[in-house]
């Protein structure tokens, strides 16, 4: 995984609340058996319409959204299924960050195991995203600050030890594996 | 070893760390039983070839196939192809991925078969004190034993199958108080619904809910799985009860439970799974169950739920008459009379043996209005049978309903099984979300007896009514 420092780029704007990953990826395009691909369905309920070309108003399929790599959501983001597809075809699109009030704990951990930052800001910093869709913003996770045009900055919290993996490239898997000795003496005294 | 006061989850949490959380590191907390089935599983395997890992633990690993697998019985045992490619082929790619790792599979035509979270229980596996997880947001069903039971993404699914482990934060603790007895027409569903609408559908991130009070410890295991399935639906990591008669009754004898000298240990050693008396939670909330009334959902979250018989309220917010519209319902309208044109009885919120006679009952002697489509599919292949030898099929097939084999189907219509645009569906499932159970689909969440009523009548009807 390539690590992750800074990321800057303009926003794109998605105020609904309770943007659960059945909207993200709907249940019919999670047949697939890889990661890859998924970014041509993201949203796709609300991107086309019945034949299946693009919905022109639909904020995805603006020209201005395009080469966008942060999603401003509604507040609790990402709620319903645990489905990893979510995250897989947010970040194929091209995101690298979702910003809202409040993001739901498993599409949260989804996310950060797959370079896509979720950002936890205070309602006032939402407010002016959602007000100024387009704006070109700075995320900076090594300080853990959004950064406005207008100067303003806000912290966001990320759990320390995914921040580390994600700065540093690391991966938790190779992390886990590492464990091996204390894992296997767990194993020797666990009862059930 | 402090004698502080602790609580359920906090007993089942400390029994699991193989290293407990740092500021700088989270816990590496150990995994009991990996539950996995065919939609998120190949990206995980894959990561296992690609890194040359092995299964850690196969025996600790339980596969089945249930979200894209067809309900239509030629397709399983007639011989008749699997009409959706795509699942097919994850179908013979969880078969390959589960022989090359020595996982042990519930196949397609196997009679054991069936919704991961009804066969987990129904087979033993799921036990109290246990850590159970699985790459689907409603293992929080398995919480219902006294087990710590959470959905996790795939690349956790690789954790645990290449380590056993999971990275985990420690989760906030939240008491879900339940005194009272139900009313009439009151069910596990309507109760859960009612939760979910108190809390919010995030009022519960973060935490792990643990159901408690006298209206809970009055519930069967059936329906405390209802309840503790929809935990997610509420924000929650896991759910919670703790194991006591009920529970050991429910898990004796079954095949995978502990047989003689090891089972009398093991409920010795479940009876300590309770919260002490003076263990403090983060969050309370409690609600009265002799106030409840039948619930059915009238938006596009669980959280949007009203009273049968209530009008749906008004809100000046944006996102709520988007969901209307969607929904095509409007404000200060009561949901009792609703026209509907497809009924779903099943999935693994009410898809079991006891869901299925409640519909029965109902439906005994009855018709499925006419223009209404009344889709039953159990759980499993195992409450297929139960059912089948009580003869529930022939009061539904009678009825006019559309009698199936087992598996997750419309509530997610990964496998077909699709509502219809634009089409009203009452469903005994847990997710009401735009387009779950299918394009346009809009899905009224209710019990299975506002279900079977609502199928007769043509129309959203009142279960007490039918009792
Ligand atoms: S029945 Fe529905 S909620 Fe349950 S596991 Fe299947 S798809 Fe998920």
């Amino acid at each position: 995984m390539d690590p992750i420092k800074t990321l800057r780029s303009r926003t794109v704007v998605m105020p609904r609340t309770n943007i659960d990953t059945d909207q993200i990826i709907p249940g019919r395009f999670l047949t697939t058996t890889t990661k890859e691909g998924l970014g041509a369905q993201l949203f796709a309920d609300w991107r086309y319409d019945a034949a299946g070309a693009p919905i022109p108003d639909f904020v995805l399929n603006r020209p201005e959204s395009q080469g966008c790599a942060i999603l401003v959501a509604g507040r609790n983001v990402g709620c319903g299924s645990s489905r990893e597809h979510a995250p897989w075809a947010l970040y194929d699109w091209g995101f690298r960050a979702v910003v809202s009030t409040e993001i739901a704990d498993i599409f949260r951990n989804n996310s950060l195991k797959n370079g896509l930052l979720p950002v936890i800001v205070d309602e006032e910093t939402h407010g002016w995203l959602v007000a100024n869709p387009g704006a070109e913003i700075t995320i900076d996770l090594e300080s853990t600050t959004l950064r406005l045009p207008t100067g303003r900055t806000a912290t966001f919290p990320v759990e320390a030890f995914a921040r580390y993996c994600l700065l540093n490239g690391i991966d938790e898997t190779g992390y886990l594996l590492g464990q091996d000795a204390k894992i296997a003496a767990f194993e020797a005294r666990h009862v059930a | 070893m402090s004698n502080a006061p602790r609580t359920l989850f906090e007993k089942v949490w400390s029994a699991h760390e193989v290293v407990p959380e740092t500021p700088d590191t989270p816990a590496v907390l150990y995994v009991d039983l990996h539950l996995t089935h065919e939609v998120t599983s190949p990206q995980a395997f894959a990561m296992l070839k690609d890194r040359g890992l092995k299964v850690r633990r196969p025996d600790r690993t339980f596969a089945t196939m249930d979200h894209a697998t067809p309900t239509d019985r030629a397709q399983i045992f007639g011989g008749v192809p699997i009409r959706m490619e795509s699942a097919a082929k994850q179908i013979a790619m969880l078969e390959r991925n589960c022989a090359e790792f020595g996982i042990e599979l519930l196949k397609l035509r196997d009679d054991q078969r069936g919704i991961v979270h009804i066969i987990g229980p129904e087979l033993g596996l799921t036990q109290p004190g246990r850590t159970i997880v699985c790459g689907d947001s409603h293992t929080s069903t398995h919480g219902a034993f006294g087990a710590l039971a959470f959905g996790i993404g795939t690349t956790e699914v690789g954790h645990v199958f290449a380590t056993q482990c999971l990275l985990q934060r420690k989760p906030k603790t939240f008491a879900v108080n339940v005194e009272g007895a139900f009313g009439p027409g009151v069910t596990a569903k309507d109760l859960i619904l009612a939760i979910i609408n108190a809390v919010g559908v995030s009022g519960g991130t973060g935490s792990v809910f643990e159901y408690r009070g006298s209206a809970i410890r009055a519930l069967s295991m059936e329906e405390r799985m209802t309840v503790c399935n929809m935990s997610i639906e509420a924000g929650a990591r896991a759910g919670m009860i703790a194991p006591d008669e009920t529970t050991f009754a429910y898990l004796k004898g079954r095949p995978r439970a502990p047989q003689g000298a090891d089972w009398d240990r093991a409920v010795e050693r479940w009876r300590t799974l309770v919260t002490d008396p003076g263990a403090s939670f983060d969050r309370e909330v409690s609600i009265d169950a002799s106030k409840l009334r039948p619930m059915i959902t009238y938006g596009t979250n669980p959280g949007m739920s009203v009273g049968i018989d209530e009008a749906i309220p008004a809100s000046g917010d944006a996102v709520y008459a988007k969901a209307l519209e969607y929904m095509g319902l409007s404000p200060g309208q009561t949901m009792l009379g609703q026209p509907v044109q497809v009924v779903f009885l099943g999935s693994c919120t009410n898809g079991r043996i006891s869901d299925l006679r409640a519909a029965a009952r109902v439906l005994k002697g009855r018709r499925v209005a006419s223009g209404v489509h009344f889709l039953v599919v159990p759980g499993s292949q195992q409450v297929k049978r139960e059912a089948e030898a009580e003869g529930l099929d022939r009061v539904f097939i009678e009825a006019g309903a559309d009698w199936r084999e087992s598996g997750c189907s419309m509530c997610l219509g990964m496998n077909g099984d699709t509502v219809g645009k634009g089409a009203y569906c009452v469903s005994t499932s847990n997710r009401n979300f735009e387009g779950r159970q299918g394009v346009g689909a809009r899905t009224l969440l209710a019990s299975p007896i506002t279900a079977a009523a609502s199928a007769v009548q043509g129309r959203v009807a009142d279960p007490r009514e039918y009792l």
